[in-house]
């Protein structure tokens, strides 16, 4: 880990951070966490439309899973209650745990997709779940190869 | 000669947070800065507990079962619990954006607008998305410069912005939000039991014990009685109403703000697009939806290598975690371009002293003078925009 956070200093320090590109919240489903998948005019040329909409939906599966109303939330919620809450103090919620999955997923394809194409995605937790923030780098002529997504293990709950 | 090593202790993110938080325990506890009222609150608990447990429980323990004082303990501990963890826990606070985010934003609302002529003043910042075919706005928020969530309110006391805000209820010393909202429903429905238990026990006492010495000496025998019987009486009333109004927010899936500025009253055909029309499954999402985790990542320690103090509003803790670019945000609350559309509280030199107390209408009485542990109406102080 430590080695390849300084791969990515690297990285920033050999290309220059050009510009960054937000991608919004989605309400039309109300106030769960989704993503616009609209493909941004400044991304054009840097990587196809396909790979950018696949990356956004898998991740609005994921926080539709994390806050999907199911039997496994109730009965988490009724557990917890019952312990007045003690219990998540122990525990990790199951929201947190797709969280830390989110998190991985994002760290691959940074690893894999948007890093070799002078591209970083930052994981919307960092950004208050408001926005998938995509760093552009201007020199993509940088031969660390195992540069590391800047997204973290999982947020802390309360 | 040996190196002395200091060794420095690390600057926590929530040292550097804005807004007008309190923290306590390394960050762990987040409270809002005005705290009398909670200590208030927790002195009328405790102390209205403790003299239960002095005086009436011995007798009721003997003469009708040891169960009474068991499951007054099990409800006082529930009490607690909820209480503390709806004052000490996140509300579900929005970070403010970062400068090149707010920039983006900025940069959007500009190309919207088209050009303004020098002069006329500028469209009010203002969203408009469709949420089950309902068009909702949303407002721009000029201190965290973003445009606010659906039900994201910006709460002046404690100028945060927090998702789905209900209200800033000082008598838990913290805002009420989408994470606190349901510890903080089931305080007030496990008080307004506790309330009425003791309440009625405090009469079985009373009752019971005047059959064998009489009543006067009863209440010399007991005196904490008097005091207890005083504090529920007056408790029960504003608890319990305040229970049944949240009671019925939730079935309706609404806030307490949107209650009170009328959103979803019904005029112009305005209809509440969160609210799924089932009752039960309104209270399920409310109560039993999974707990959302804060983003504001209060523990996690920020990067000495920084050039500038780093505001990072929301990241997971990890020492490491590589940073994005840092750069240096600033606490201003003014907006970029002052007009009359932009609240007096962004606006420089005027301080968050507007403030508008208003107490819901449904199910509350007015709180009486003497009433020490009564729960008051909410006092919503919101920004004026």
């Amino acid at each position: 880990m430590a080695t390849e956070f300084h791969n990515l200093q690297e990285l920033r320090h050999s290309a220059s951070l050009a510009t960054k590109v937000f991608i919004q919240r989605d309400y039309s489903d109300g106030t769960i966490c989704k993503f616009l998948t609209k493909f941004p005019a400044e991304l054009d040329s840097r990587i196809e439309r396909s790979l950018f909409e696949e990356t956004v939906k898998t991740l609005n599966c994921y926080y539709a899973e994390a806050e999907k109303i199911g039997s496994q939330s109730y009965l988490e919620g009724c557990l917890a209650c019952a312990t007045a809450y003690i219990i998540f103090l122990c525990m990790e919620t199951r929201y947190e745990k797709i969280l830390k999955k989110i998190s991985m997923y994002i760290q691959e394809q940074n690893e894999k997709i948007y890093a070799p194409r002078g591209l970083l995605l930052t994981d919307p937790i960092e950004r208050g779940m408001r926005v998938i923030e995509i760093s552009i780098f201007e020199d993509s002529g940088s031969t660390s190869s195992s540069s590391t997504g800047s997204s973290p293990s999982s947020a802390t709950a309360q | 000669m040996s190196a002395v090593m200091i060794i420095r202790k690390p600057t926590r993110k929530w040292e550097k947070l804005p807004g007008k938080n309190t923290f306590c325990c390394d960050g762990r506890v987040m409270m809002a800065r005005q705290k009398g009222v909670f200590y208030l609150t927790l002195f009328l608990i405790v102390g209205t507990c403790s003299l239960f447990f002095a005086f009436e429980c011995p007798y009721l323990a003997v003469h009708l079962s040891p169960a009474i004082p068991v499951f007054a303990v099990l409800l006082f501990i529930f009490v607690m619990a909820m209480l503390l963890r709806t004052s000490f826990s996140d509300p579900g606070v929005l970070p403010r954006a970062l400068p090149e985010e707010a920039n983006f934003i900025e940069m959007e609302i500009e190309a919207a607008n088209g050009n303004v002529l020098a002069g006329q003043r500028p469209p009010p910042r203002i969203k408009n998305v469709q949420i089950n075919n309902q068009i909702v706005k949303l407002k721009y928020c000029y201190t965290c410069k973003i445009f606010r969530p659906p039900r994201a309110s910006h709460c002046s006391i404690c100028d945060n912005c927090v998702d789905r805000f209900d209200h800033h209820c000082p008598w838990v010393g913290n805002c009420v939000g989408k994470r606190n909202y349901r510890y903080f429903y089931l305080f007030t429905l496990s008080l307004s039991l506790l309330t009425i238990y003791i309440f009625a026990f405090n009469i079985v006492h009373v009752v019971l014990r005047s059959v064998d010495s009489g009543f006067v000496n009863t209440l010399k025998e007991t005196p904490g009685t008097v005091l207890e019987v005083l504090v529920c009486f007056f408790t029960i009333w504003s608890v319990v109403g305040l229970t049944g109004f949240h009671t019925y927010l939730i079935s309706l899936n609404q806030t307490t703000n949107e209650d009170i500025k009328g959103s979803w009253s019904g005029k112009n055909r305005v209809q509440n697009p969160y609210s799924h029309k089932n009752i039960i499954k309104n209270c399920c999402e409310v109560l039993c939806s999974p707990t959302f985790p804060s983003v504001l990542d209060r523990r996690g320690v920020m990067l000495e290598d920084s050039s500038s103090p780093t505001h990072s509003d929301a990241s997971a803790a990890s020492t490491h975690k590589s940073s994005n670019p840092v750069s240096q945000t600033t606490k201003s609350s003014a907006p970029l371009i002052p007009n009359e559309h932009t609240p007096d509280e962004a606006k420089p030199g005027i301080g968050a002293g507007t403030q508008k107390s208003t107490s819901s209408p449904k199910g509350e009485k007015p709180p009486s003078p003497t009433s020490p542990n009564a729960v008051a109406p909410a006092v919503i102080k919101e920004s004026t925009h």
